[in-house]
C-alpha cells in the first residue's frame, strides 16, 4: 500500500516537466520568451526613449516640429523584420506538434481510458491480448497510477460535459469531449506524484475536478494492478455496513465487485482505501471525511451529484467502517 | 472655421439632460452619449462582479461567496464587459464622432440609429434582469455546449443569456449597416476615401467585421435556443448532434469580435498620437492597410481559441501559423505610432498618456499573444490565469486605455467643458499601476498551473499521505503550490483599479458642473470634429465644408504649407 517516497514536487508549473511532451512544449516555451523578450524591450525602450527626449518642455518652442508622412524603406523594413522572426517561429512551432503530437505508440505502452464526469475521473484499464485485442481489467478513479518510465496512452471520453485533462508536469491539456475520443501520452521519467486539475469549466464543482498521476517503479506498479484486479474483500466485522449499501439506492451508482453493486454513475469503490484521496483528490482518504461525505456530499461539495441519506449516525458509522475495509 | 453662428445655435442645440428628447432622439450625438452613459452603467455592474472575483480569490479555501454565485459572476463580467460595455463605448464614439469627422450631418439611417441603440439596451436589461429571475447564467462567456444543453443548464439562465445576447447582436448588425453606409456614402466633398481621418477608415473595417461576424453567432443562438427550447440537438453529442460545432460557430465571430473591439482603440490611437506629438502620423497608407489585413486574417484564426480541443495536427498548425500572421500587420501598426512620437514635440496631456499607456501595455498583450499562438504552448497555457492575464492585457491595458484616451480626448467636443487635467493624471497613474498589478501577477500564476474559472483553490499539494489502521489516509508534508500570493496582489490591484474608476467618475461629475470651457477646438488638432462648436449644433456644420486632405484643419491653419502638397 505505500508509494515509493518520491523526491519530486508538488509544483503544478509547467516548467518544471517531468515528460518528454511537457519538455518539448516548456523548450518551445522559453525560446519564444526570449524571442518575445528581445521585441518587448526593444519596442518599450524606444517609447520610453521618445517621451524622454521629445516631451515638451518650458523651453520647447512653440512653434510645429517638422512633419514626416511617412518613409516606404522603413516600412518595408519593419515589415519584412517582423516576417522572418514569424518564419522562424513557424518552423520550430511545427517540431514541437510533431515530437508531442505522436502518430504511433510504443508496443508495450500502457492503455488506459479516462472518462470525465461532473466532477471526477475515471480510469479503465485495458490489456492487450498478443493479437491487439483490448480487454478490460478494472475501473477505479481518480488517482491514475502508471508504471515509471513506460509510455503511458491515454484515451480521452467524457460521460457528459466538456472537461480538459491536465498534468502540467507531464503534458500539455487536451479536452475531454463527450462523442469524440481524444489522444494523450506522456512517459515519466521518475517515480512520485504529479498533480493535475480539470482545466475546462465544466459546472458548479469544475474548481474541485483535481487529479493525481501516481507514478511507480515498475515492481510496486505490477503489485498495485493484480491487487486492483481482485473483487472486493468480504471482511467479516462489517457486515451490517455491507448489507446497508446493499439495500440502499448506493448500488444504483457505484460499483464494488464481487457485489451486487454495479452502478456506473459514480466512482467504482471496489478498492477504495487503495486511493489516498476522496473527492476528485481534494481531501484525505480517512474514516472522518467518509462519515462527513455519506452524512451530506453537499457540505463537503456543494452541487455534488450524490444525495444525502439521511442516515442515522450509528449506520453512518457502520457505512465508513465498511467502506474503509474496502482495500 | 467656426462654422455654426451662436444665435441659431441656440436654438437648435441638442436636448438638455433630463428631456424626453432623450427617449425620442434620432440624433447621432445623443445616441453616441446614451451608448456611452449605459455602457458606463453597465460597467459599474461588470467591475463590482469582478471585485467579488477577486475578493473570493484573495485567500485559498475561502467561500464568500457560493460556487453557482461565483460561476454566475465570472460569466456575466465577461458576457457585460464585451457586449455591453466595451461594443457599446466603440460604438458610442462612432456615432458621435464618425458622422463629424466625415463632415455629416447624420448618420445615414438615423431613425434604424435610435432603434440598435434601444435594442442594445433592452438586450443588456434582459440578460441582467435574469439575476431577478431566478438567477444569472453561469455557462461561461462562451457558453460551450453540451454544459448550455438542458439536461445540464436546467434554469431559465441560459436562454436569458441567449435572448440578451440576440437582441443586442441584431441591434449590432443595424449599427453596422449604418456606420458602413455612413461612411460610404456620406463623405463631405473632396473627401476621397483615402482621406478620411484614421479613426473613421479602422471603423469602417469594424463595422464590416461586425457584418460578418454576428451574423454566424445569431444563427448559433438560435439553434442553442431550439436545443433547449424544442427539442433540437445541434450541439448534443448523445443525439447525435456535436460540441465542437458550437465551439467553431462561436470563434468565428469570437475572434472577428477581438478586432471589433480593438480596432477602434486603434482608432482613437492614430488620433491621439498625431495631435498630442504635433505631428502627421507617420505612413497613413501603412496604417490603413494593416487595417484591412488584420481585419481579413482575422477570419481565419478563430480556432486557435481550441488548440486543445483534439482536432487535427494540420488544423492545429494551420491556425497556429494564420495566428503568427497577425503578428506582423499589428506590428507595422506599433512601429507606426511610435515612429510618429519619434521627433514630435510630446504633449503629455490626459488624452496622450492614456494612449502611451494603450501603446506600452498592448505591446505585452500583443507578445503574450505570440507565445499563445504557437498550439504547443497553448496547449499548456489555455484555460489558465495566463491567458485571463493575456486577454485582459489586450482588452484592458489596450482597448480599455484607448477608449479612455477617447474619453478625454473627446470629452470637451460632446460636453463643451475639458476634464480635470491633475485628476486625469491621478486617473491614469492609478489605472496603470492598479491594472499591472492585477493582471501581471496573473501569467505567473497561470504558468505555476492555476486554471481560471475556479471559485476556489486549495494553497497545497502532497506527494504523500500515511496510512493507519482504524482511521485511514492523512496528510504528510504538504507543500505550497504558490499560487496564493499572485492572487493577493491581484486583489490588491482591483481595489486600485476600482479607486481610479472613483477619480475617474468624480473627474467627470466636477468638470461637467464648473469646468473650464473647452471652445470648439482645445487640442489644436486637425480632423473636422474641432471644426465646429463644441458641443456642436444639431446640424453639426453650417455648412458643409471641402476637404482636399486627411488634416483639413492643418491645411487651414497652415495655408503655407498644406497637407495636400504632400499626400
Amino acid at each position: 500500500m505505500s508509494v515509493a517516497l518520491a523526491t519530486t514536487s508538488n509544483s503544478l508549473s509547467v516548467f518544471e516537466a517531468a515528460s518528454p511532451p511537457a519538455a518539448s512544449i516548456r523548450d518551445l516555451f522559453f525560446l519564444i520568451l526570449f524571442i518575445t523578450a528581445v521585441i518587448f524591450l526593444l519596442t518599450e525602450g524606444l517609447i520610453v526613449y521618445c517621451i524622454w527626449r521629445f516631451r515638451r518642455k518650458p523651453e520647447t518652442s512653440p512653434a510645429e516640429p517638422p512633419q514626416i508622412y511617412g518613409s516606404n524603406p522603413i516600412e518595408v523594413a519593419w515589415t519584412i523584420g517582423p516576417a522572418l522572426v514569424v518564419f522562424v517561429l513557424f518552423l520550430v512551432m511545427v517540431r514541437t506538434v510533431a515530437a508531442v503530437r505522436v502518430r504511433e505508440q510504443p508496443a508495450d505502452a500502457l492503455h488506459v481510458t479516462v472518462i470525465g464526469h461532473q466532477w471526477w475521473w475515471e480510469y479503465e484499464y485495458y490489456e492487450t491480448s498478443p493479437s491487439g485485442e483490448k480487454r478490460l481489467l478494472f475501473r477505479t478513479a481518480n488517482e491514475l497510477h502508471v508504471p515509471q518510465n513506460r509510455a503511458v496512452a491515454l484515451e480521452l471520453k467524457s460521460a457528459d460535459v466538456i472537461h480538459s485533462f491536465w498534468v502540467p508536469r507531464l503534458a500539455g491539456k487536451v479536452d475531454v469531449v463527450p462523442g469524440h475520443t481524444n489522444h494523450l501520452w506522456f512517459q515519466v521519467w521518475e517515480p512520485g506524484v504529479y498533480h493535475g486539475q480539470c482545466a475546462e469549466y465544466c459546472g458548479d464543482q469544475h474548481a474541485n475536478m483535481m487529479l493525481r498521476v501516481v507514478v511507480d517503479p515498475p515492481g510496486e506498479f505490477d503489485a498495485w494492478l493484480k491487487n486492483e484486479q481482485q473483487p472486493a474483500r468480504d471482511a467479516p466485522d462489517v457486515r451490517v455496513g455491507r448489507q446497508l449499501f446493499a439495500s440502499l439506492a448506493c448500488v444504483e451508482c457505484h460499483t464494488i465487485r464481487g457485489t451486487r453493486a454495479e452502478g456506473r454513475f459514480g466512482p467504482d469503490l471496489t478498492h477504495l482505501m487503495g486511493r489516498q484521496t476522496l473527492i476528485a483528490t481534494t481531501t484525505p482518504n480517512n474514516r472522518d471525511t467518509l462519515h462527513r461525505w455519506v452524512r451530506n456530499p453537499h457540505d463537503l461539495k456543494p452541487g455534488a451529484k450524490m444525495p444525502s441519506f439521511q442516515l442515522s449516525e450509528g449506520q453512518l458509522r457502520e457505512m465508513a467502517a465498511y467502506l474503509e475495509s474496502l482495500r | 472655421m467656426a462654422i455654426a453662428e451662436p444665435e441659431l445655435q441656440h436654438e437648435l442645440r441638442p436636448a438638455r439632460w433630463f428631456s424626453h428628447t432623450w427617449v425620442t432622439t434620432v440624433d447621432h450625438k445623443q445616441i453616441g452619449i446614451l451608448y456611452l452613459l449605459s455602457a458606463v452603467g453597465f460597467m459599474v455592474l461588470g467591475g463590482l462582479e469582478a471585485l467579488v472575483i477577486r475578493m473570493q480569490l484573495v485567500f485559498a479555501d475561502l467561500h464568500l461567496v457560493s460556487p453557482r454565485v461565483f460561476n454566475q459572476f465570472f460569466t456575466m463580467h465577461g458576457t457585460t464587459m464585451i457586449f455591453f460595455v466595451v461594443m457599446p463605448i466603440l460604438v458610442g464614439f462612432a456615432n458621435y464622432i464618425v458622422p463629424l469627422q466625415i463632415g455629416a450631418r447624420d448618420m445615414a439611417f438615423p431613425r434604424m440609429n435610435a432603434f440598435s441603440y434601444w435594442l442594445f439596451l433592452f438586450g443588456g436589461l434582459l440578460l441582467n434582469f435574469s439575476f431577478l429571475a431566478g438567477g444569472a447564467p453561469d455557462v461561461g462567456w462562451f457558453a460551450y455546449a453540451p454544459l448550455t444543453e438542458y439536461a445540464f443548464s436546467r434554469s431559465a439562465a441560459t436562454d436569458y443569456w441567449i435572448i440578451g445576447l440576440l437582441v443586442s447582436g441584431i441591434g449590432s448588425v443595424g449599427g453596422a449597416v449604418n456606420l458602413v453606409t455612413t461612411i460610404l456614402c456620406l463623405r463631405a466633398p473632396g473627401m476621397k476615401l483615402s482621406k478620411v481621418p484614421l479613426f473613421t477608415w479602422m471603423m469602417l473595417f469594424t463595422g464590416l467585421e461586425m457584418l460578418i461576424a454576428f451574423p454566424p453567432l445569431t444563427a448559433a443562438q438560435i439553434m442553442l435556443l431550439f436545443d433547449r427550447q424544442f427539442g433540437a440537438m445541434f450541439f448534443d453529442p448523445q443525439q447525435g448532434g456535436s460540441a465542437v460545432l458550437w465551439q467553431h460557430l462561436f470563434w468565428f465571430f469570437g475572434h472577428p469580435e477581438v478586432y471589433i473591439l480593438a480596432l477602434p482603440a486603434f482608432g482613437i490611437i492614430s488620433e491621439v498620437i498625431p495631435v498630442f506629438s504635433r505631428k502627421v502620423i507617420f505612413g497613413y497608407e501603412s496604417v490603413a492597410l494593416a487595417t484591412v489585413a488584420i481585419a481579413f486574417i482575422s477570419f481565419g484564426v478563430w480556432a486557435h481559441h481550441m488548440f486543445s480541443v483534439g482536432m487535427s495536427r494540420t488544423l492545429d498548425v494551420f491556425f497556429s501559423a494564420a495566428t503568427f500572421l497577425i503578428a506582423i500587420p499589428t506590428g507595422i501598426k506599433v512601429f507606426n505610432w511610435i515612429a510618429t512620437l519619434y521627433g514630435g514635440k510630446l504633449r503629455l496631456q490626459a488624452p496622450m498618456l492614456f494612449a502611451l499607456g494603450f501603446l506600452s501595455m498592448f505591446i505585452i498583450g500583443g507578445l503574450t499573444g505570440i507565445m499563445l499562438a504557437a498550439a504547443p504552448v497553448d496547449w499548456q497555457l489555455t484555460d489558465t490565469y495566463f491567458v485571463v492575464a493575456h486577454f485582459h492585457y489586450v482588452a484592458f491595458g489596450g482597448i480599455l486605455f484607448g477608449l479612455m484616451a477617447g474619453g478625454y480626448y473627446w470629452f470637451p467636443k460632446m460636453t463643451g467643458k475639458v476634464l480635470d487635467e491633475r485628476l486625469g493624471r491621478w486617473n491614469f497613474w492609478l489605472l496603470l499601476a492598479g491594472f499591472n498589478l492585477t493582471f501581471g501577477p496573473m501569467h505567473i500564476a497561470g504558468i505555476l498551473g492555476m486554471p481560471r474559472r475556479i471559485y476556489t483553490y486549495t494553497a497545497w499539494r502532497a506527494q504523500q499521505y500515511a496510512y493507519t489502521t482504524g482511521k485511514g489516509w492523512e496528510v504528510r508534508n504538504p507543500t505550497d503550490v504558490g499560487w496564493e500570493i499572485w492572487n493577493q496582489l491581484a486583489t490588491l490591484g482591483a481595489f486600485v483599479l476600482g479607486a481610479a474608476f472613483l477619480v475617474f467618475f468624480w473627474n467627470i461629475y466636477r468638470t461637467l458642473r464648473r469646468g473650464p470651457d473647452a471652445g470648439p477646438d482645445p487640442w489644436d488638432a486637425w480632423t473636422l470634429e474641432w471644426a465646429t462648436s463644441s458641443p456642436p449644433p444639431a446640424y453639426n456644420f453650417e455648412t458643409i465644408p471641402t476637404v482636399r486632405s486627411r488634416r483639413p484643419l492643418w491645411d487651414e491653419k497652415h495655408p503655407d504649407d498644406p497637407d495636400w502638397k504632400h499626400e
